[in-house]
């Protein structure tokens, strides 16, 4: 950001919007904006509650497992709807129509089939995240230059070096994309999926404090869950700048 | 056939998805040790014929055979150099170098070192941490050469290496390779569009017509390389004959 013709932090610009939101706080203007400093108040007397950290480790495991499932099915899927011309023409049309489907409203058909728990938050994880995995991923390995294959297999290479050696880290910059696009799903995934069970993990807390009115404690948990998805995103992003160099230079 | 012909292409045809014919009834013998070019008008199959004799596409008609053998595949006595390189853009020279001993599960050490040999023969010493994206084209083309010969294969596949370096570049490695190929005894297949380099390098020329490609003529340039130097080869009246003849024939495709 630049500001009065100098650059400044990233945090600087972020520092004028808490401002903006506490006079916003301050002025009383709604009851569901309270000043920025409470929020922040209210966040410090939740964090190191055991209930917080209760609710913080059960959806920390749905999205964990969740995750796992969507990178370990998504990615190996994505590739083969890549390399067989059959499972792409097959699963084409219904992952190209999930990706950008709203799945939310699925997860009540989710509830009533797989029950009302932790099994119905993973999926919801897992199906938030899986389908831009594998586009990403199929798209990657599409792209994968074809002479580089026709160089591995000339060289000698058994099939699953042309995967290891070849495909996958051709397509790496892609994948990386669409991990990082579906952990941000995957944080959206687990909290609605909570959301609307609202018997579980951080759902369960939102749930109460919004019924309750607790406004500054509901933002403070806001906060941290985006956060916690800025976090975990940037990490992705972190390594994907690492391979950039190679990224534009295929 | 001459008995040491080490590759034998026998009646080979080739038609791309039963539609497209590239190749027609195609038969050479290539002599061991030699340097023999493929040379013919755009499309008339050449890189086809080259990538059946790597055993990298099945042939639709007759055979080919390698040291006595029937080609049913890639094999570790034929490399191939890359028109476009085909170098892996995230690993350095030195990885490049030994990809294919990589992928015959040489000890790292091992590989490294005899890549190492061949990157300072090509003449890339110092390069071996950069990647692909820092060299021009022609220290790329020098990398895929090392790479082929790194494998130690006796027979090295050469599919229009020079064709994106400039003139200069492309004379100097033109006597690099000369020079190398004396040392390492290799058997050369080499693609051209150049009746010039074609003329310069072969032992033996396989002029190619136009697709459906068929062998139209096989030339031997008798050429005295014996203590000239490059200038004089060619002012050399046997290779301005060379260069004559086929260019008497290719004419007649270029309308
Ligand atoms: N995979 C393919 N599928 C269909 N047709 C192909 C394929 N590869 C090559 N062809 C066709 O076969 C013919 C011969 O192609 P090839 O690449 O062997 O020619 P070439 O002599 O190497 O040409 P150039 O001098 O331009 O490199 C061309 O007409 C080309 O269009
Ligand atoms: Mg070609």
């Amino acid at each position: 950001m630049v500001l009065f013709g100098k650059r400044v932090p990233i945090v600087f610009s972020l520092v004028i919007w808490f401002v903006v939101w506490e006079l916003i706080g301050r002025a009383k203007l709604s009851t569901i904006v309270p000043p920025f400093s409470d929020v922040v108040a209210a966040g410090m007397t939740i964090l190191p509650t055991e209930k917080f950290s209760a609710a913080a480790a059960i959806s920390l495991r749905s999205f964990a497992l969740g995750m796992a499932l969507a990178l370990g099915i998504g990615i190996p899927l994505g590739v083969a709807m890549a390399r067989v011309a059959g499972v792409g023409k097959l699963l084409g049309m219904w992952v190209n129509i999930f990706v950008s489907a709203p799945i939310s409203a699925l997860v009540p058909i989710l509830m009533a089939v797989i029950g009302v728990g932790e099994a119905t938050v993973v999926v919801t994880v897992f199906l938030f995240a899986v389908f831009v995995i594998i586009l990403d991923t199929q798209v990657g390995v599409r792209q994968a230059d074809r002479s580089l294959v026709e160089m591995a297999r000339c060289f000698g290479a058994a099939p699953y070096q042309i995967y290891a050696k070849i495909l996958l880290l051709s397509a790496l910059p892609e994948i990386l994309a669409g991990v990082r696009l579906g952990v941000i799903r995957g944080v959206k995934g687990v909290v609605i999926g909570q959301l609307l069970i609202a018997l579980l993990g951080v759902g369960e807390l939102f749930e109460l404090y919004s019924k309750n009115f607790l406004m500054e404690e509901f933002w403070a948990l806001v906060i941290v869950v985006f956060m916690f998805a800025f976090l975990l995103s940037e990490a992705v992003a972190f390594v994907e700048r690492r391979i950039e160099y190679y990224a534009g230079a295929r | 056939m001459p008995a040491e012909a080490i590759v034998e292409v026998r009646g080979a045809g080739k038609s791309y998805d039963g539609t497209v014919e590239a190749l027609r009834d195609v038969s050479l013998a290539l002599p061991q040790g030699g340097l023999s070019t493929l040379l013919g008008p755009s499309g008339c199959g050449k890189t086809t014929l080259l990538k059946i004799i790597a055993g990298l596409i099945p042939p639709s008609a007759g055979e080919v055979w390698v040291k006595g053998k029937k080609v049913d595949g890639p094999g570790p006595e034929r490399a191939f150099v890359f028109q476009d390189f085909a170098l892996l853009p995230w690993a350095t020279v030195l990885r490049n170098v030994a990809f294919g001993l990589e992928l015959r599960g040489v000890t790292p050490e091992q590989r490294h070192d005899i890549a190492r040999g061949y990157i300072e023969k090509v003449g890339l010493k110092g390069f071996e941490t950069s990647y692909p994206h820092q060299l021009s084209g022609g220290m790329r083309q020098r990398v895929g050469l090392a790479r082929a010969l790194a494998v130690d294969a006796d027979i090295i596949l050469m599919d229009e290496p020079f064709s994106s370096v400039d003139e200069q570049t492309r004379r100097k490695f033109q006597e690099e390779l000369l020079d190398l190929l004396k040392i390492e005894r290799k058997t050369v297949i080499f693609v051209t569009h150049s009746i010039e380099e074609a003329a310069y390098l072969s032992d033996q020329i396989v002029l190619l017509s136009p697709r459906p490609g068929t062998v139209s003529r096989i030339i031997h340039p008798a050429i005295e390389r014996g203590g000239k130097n490059p200038d004089e080869i060619r002012r050399d009246k046997n290779y301005l004959d060379v260069v004559d003849e086929i260019w008497q024939i290719l004419k007649r495709y270029v309308v």
